[in-house]
């Protein structure tokens, strides 16, 4: 691959990919509210 | 499952709005909804063609500008008021019912025809083994298998091997959505769509190895930075994002209707719009190996090959299923791919209808799914297995993309912001429980930006379809099936909101009632 497709391909994943990972994080800091958690999780999941 | 409440006062006894049962699972549905076909099929082409890597920038933009703000304000009305589109608009405010049932009918049109792409996949996953399409996959699929009619129109003359496999697609989607939020869409969700990012991360390794990959890669990510002084490629780039993220058609209120009540809306959707994209920039990625391949399979430059759509899924990978090493095994993982990436699409796209019935009807799951699927299962198998069938699907979507989507869109952004003026109402609401602040940014970013973009892409689409006939069809034919069907959706949705609401519908829920004055009181305190 030519230099600058490479540049693009790691800026496209890192601001992507990087925001995926950083909104999972976000999300993994607060877990939902204990009093919330369901009675009856489907059994495969 | 459903469980009933007994209710005080002298209503009727009323079930509970059904929930999803865990903040992941809404998650995994709400991904699984937002990718779809468009993902796969259309991203990797329009990144291509709208500057190759420089597209980034305006991606990004949109994303950040326009996407995302507008899935919060989805978010945001099918939270708070808890109902499906045309409930939660009509507590939004009592004129505003009337744009919820136009998505619900918008979801109608596309339900119908998306549900054959669904079984033509369904058929080449199969035809990937045996390579039915011979040298010429191109002739096959328009004359063996769609058989398709030298001139459009509407012709019932059926192509069986559409319409069996038409019927098993319905019959699948009729028994998740029978089954309700928790048993059915979250366990289709929860299936479908792990073994969808499986065989899609499978797929791209595959292409990867292939012969000429490196140089499709190249294609796709040389940046023509000259591109972005192009405004037709900033509206191809919000354009994308708004259809990509199945925003303003009711999907993401209903989704977010059924959450608990207590649950970070912003830090959840953050989530979903990055995974999106995060699938889509792999399709780029997979597809334009592939197209590598095939462009150097056959002698000719990746511009040549590089396609999108029913051209791409349909005759561009067919014929590298033929000349790829483990070519079967590529179809199989390509063509299931958009199987299950349609399935969880389609089946959000009900659960717009099921639930808006739902709610204006009072019934209980079973007859309200029973009474949707059912008639939009016929309405489709009627209309689309047919020597006609792609015609219809063309014009149909192409007008309801444009006059059904985005001008709903408009309308909706603009009233909710300027008219009802309910903007700084919601923006409360997100803040209530979500973890990333949405203030005063979001509100500049749906009450202004939003409605520019969307006005100029449908002022875009405006000129392009009046001023040459879409596809070169005849007039009558897109008079009665675009311009008509997209003009009927306003004039349905309008006797759809004068029906008056049963007395057993969800219009006045006690649940909601209560919900709404528990908030009330926290403003207050």
């Amino acid at each position: 691959m030519t230099p600058i497709a490479i540049t693009m391909l790691v800026i496209a994943l890192l601001t992507i990919w990087g925001g995926l990972a950083l909104s999972l994080v976000n999300l993994s800091r607060h877990p939902e509210d204990e009093g919330q958690l369901p009675e009856d999780i489907a059994p495969e999941l | 499952m459903t469980t009933p409440s007994s209710v005080q006062g002298g209503n009727p006894v009323q079930e509970r709005r059904e929930t999803f049962s865990s903040r992941k699972l809404f998650i995994l549905s709400a991904i699984g909804s937002a990718v779809g076909l468009g993902n796969i099929w259309r991203f990797p082409y329009i990144a291509y063609d709208n500057g190759g890597g420089a597209f980034l920038i305006p991606y990004l933009a949109a994303l950040l500008s326009a996407g995302i703000p507008l899935l919060f304000l989805d978010y945001a009305i099918g939270h708070k008021f808890r109902g499906s589109a045309p409930l939660a608009y009509r507590r939004l405010h009592r004129g505003a019912e009337v744009l919820g049932w136009w998505q619900v009918l918008v979801c109608f049109i596309i339900a119908i025809y998306y549900a054959v792409i669904i079984a033509w996949a369904a058929m080449y996953t199969w035809f990937s083994v045996t390579k039915a399409w011979g040298d010429d996959a191109a002739g096959f699929l328009m004359g063996e298998f769609l058989q398709v009619a030298d001139v459009p129109g509407v012709k019932l003359e059926y192509v069986p091997g559409i319409f069996w496999p038409l019927l098993v697609v319905w019959l699948v989607i009729i028994v998740i959505m029978v089954a309700g939020v928790r048993r059915g869409i979250s366990r289709a969700n929860g299936i479908f769509l792990p073994l969808l990012v499986v065989m899609f991360v499978l797929l791209v390794v595959q292409s990867l190895f292939l012969p000429g990959a490196i140089d499709g890669l190249n294609a796709f990510f040389t940046p023509n930075w000259e591109a972005l002084g192009d405004p037709g490629v900033w509206a191809a780039a919000y354009g994308h994002i708004f259809f990509s993220l199945s925003v303003a058609f009711g999907i993401m209120v209903t989704y977010s209707s059924y959450l608990k009540r207590k649950t970070d809306l912003t830090g959840s959707g953050m989530v979903v719009a990055f995974a999106n994209s995060g699938f889509e920039i792999l399709a780029g990625i997979g597809v334009f190996a592939a197209l590598g391949f095939m462009a150097q399979a056959a002698g000719s430059a990746i511009d040549e090959v590089a396609t999108a759509g029913v051209g791409l899924a349909f005759i561009a990978f067919p014929t590298i299923v033929s000349e790829a090493p483990f070519g079967a095994l590529m179809g199989v993982l390509f063509f299931g791919s958009l199987v299950f990436a349609g399935m969880t699409s389609l089946i959000s796209i009900l659960e717009v209808i099921v639930a808006a019935v739902q709610d204006k009807t009072g019934w209980g799951r079973v007859a309200s799914a029973v009474s949707v699927c059912v008639p939009v299962a016929l309405i489709s198998i009627v209309l689309f297995p047919t020597v006609t069938g792609l015609y219809l699907l063309d014009t149909f979507d192409a007008f309801v993309n444009s006059f059904g989507i985005l001008a709903g869109a408009l309308v909706a952004v603009v009233l909710i912001s300027w008219v009802f003026r309910k903007l700084p109402l919601l923006s409360k609401h997100l803040n209530r429980t979500s973890t990333v602040k949405m203030r005063r940014t979001w509100m500049v970013l749906v009450g202004v930006v939003a409605p520019l973009a969307l006005a100029y892409m449908l002022y875009n689409e405006f000129v392009t379809k009046i001023t040459e006939p879409y596809e070169g069809y005849p007039v009558e034919f897109l008079a009665i099936y675009g311009w008509g069907m997209a003009g009927a959706l306003v004039v349905v949705a309008v006797i759809l909101t004068l029906v008056p609401w049963s007395r057993k519908s969800k219009v006045d829920d006690p649940e909601y009632a209560a919900i709404a004055a528990d908030e009330d009181e926290e403003k207050v305190s």
